[in-house]
């Protein structure tokens, strides 16, 4: 996943390193439900078999997180933020075939 | 006459079938599972391994305030993640071990190719984007589907690594 595209800098630190918060916007969160694809499930099924890494799954859920950091970061950016500290990830699933992936962190200004 | 012998052959044959279908086709996927499944567990060990040895040196900590003297150019977070699955053969054991209680190894070495992958991968993510190293390193776990009691259904595990990658203004500036 690159997050480099974005001009927010985010980190899992409760600070950015080698600068100073000046300003703390609140939590801000972004979050997205993926389900599964059918011709992915199937794979994903015959490879259960042997074991091994499910690559579609892998996929899905990198393509799913970076959505959700993309949401969170929009929204900082919306308040003005020029970065994101303290991110965390939780991943829950709804039901048999659908996960939601949910990012969070608090929105700053940094100097 | 001999109608009747024609339908006897076909319930015969149809026995035949469903025994096949019944207990030859899981013996023989149980089969193919353990041998298929633990080459590739071997060799995905194996390249881990290689990769490890590549990345020696390149900092991976999980403290979560930094050293005092590394001077910071610049940081941004970065991921690595991977979907798992155990065999169906390893799934069987595991289920029969579950009955009994106690340690289930099968399940070992699953979450230790998994965690290494996930870190190998932010590592390799970080180097590739020109980063020095990578600090305050977090791992978790979560559980992506059912499997069955029996070892049927879709049994994965996600792990993911994340962590706060520095690119060094001078390491010991």
């Amino acid at each position: 996943m690159d997050h480099s595209t974005n001009s927010i800098v985010i980190s899992n630190t409760d600070s950015i390193p080698g600068r100073n918060i000046v300003e703390f916007y609140g939590v801000v969160t972004g979050n997205t439900v993926r389900a599964k694809h059918v011709g992915r499930d199937i794979m994903a099924g015959l490879k259960n078999i042997v074991g091994g890494e499910l690559k579609g799954y892998t996929e899905l859920l990198q393509d799913s997180r970076a959505e959700a950091t993309e949401r969170m970061v929009q929204q900082a950016e919306s308040m003005g933020a020029n970065a994101v500290v303290n991110v965390r990830f939780a991943t829950s699933s709804i039901s048999q075939g659908a996960a939601e992936l949910f990012a969070y962190g608090t929105a700053v200004r940094v100097s | 006459m001999a109608q009747r012998f024609g339908c006897r052959e076909m319930e015969n044959t149809i026995d035949q079938l469903s025994l096949f279908f019944n207990y030859g086709l899981p013996l023989v996927l149980l089969l193919v599972a353990y041998f298929v499944g633990s080459r590739i567990e071997k060799k995905h060990f194996s390249n881990i391994q290689k990769r490890e040895d590549e990345l020696h040196g390149f900092p991976v900590v999980s403290f979560d305030t930094m050293p005092e003297d590394w001077q910071v150019a610049s940081s941004h977070m970065v991921t690595g993640s991977i979907v798992i699955s155990l065999d169906y053969f390893k799934r069987v054991i595991a289920f029969v071990r579950g009955l009994f209680g106690g340690r289930i190894k099968t399940y070992e070495p699953l979450l230790e190719r998994a965690r290494r992958e996930a870190l190998l991968r932010m590592s390799e993510s970080a180097r590739e984007q020109g980063y020095d190293a990578i600090f305050n390193v977090r791992l978790e776990t979560s559980r992506l589907a059912n499997a069955g009691r029996d070892g049927k259904g879709t049994a994965g595990v996600e792990m993911l690594a994340f962590g706060t990658a520095v690119k060094f203004a001078s390491r010991f500036g």
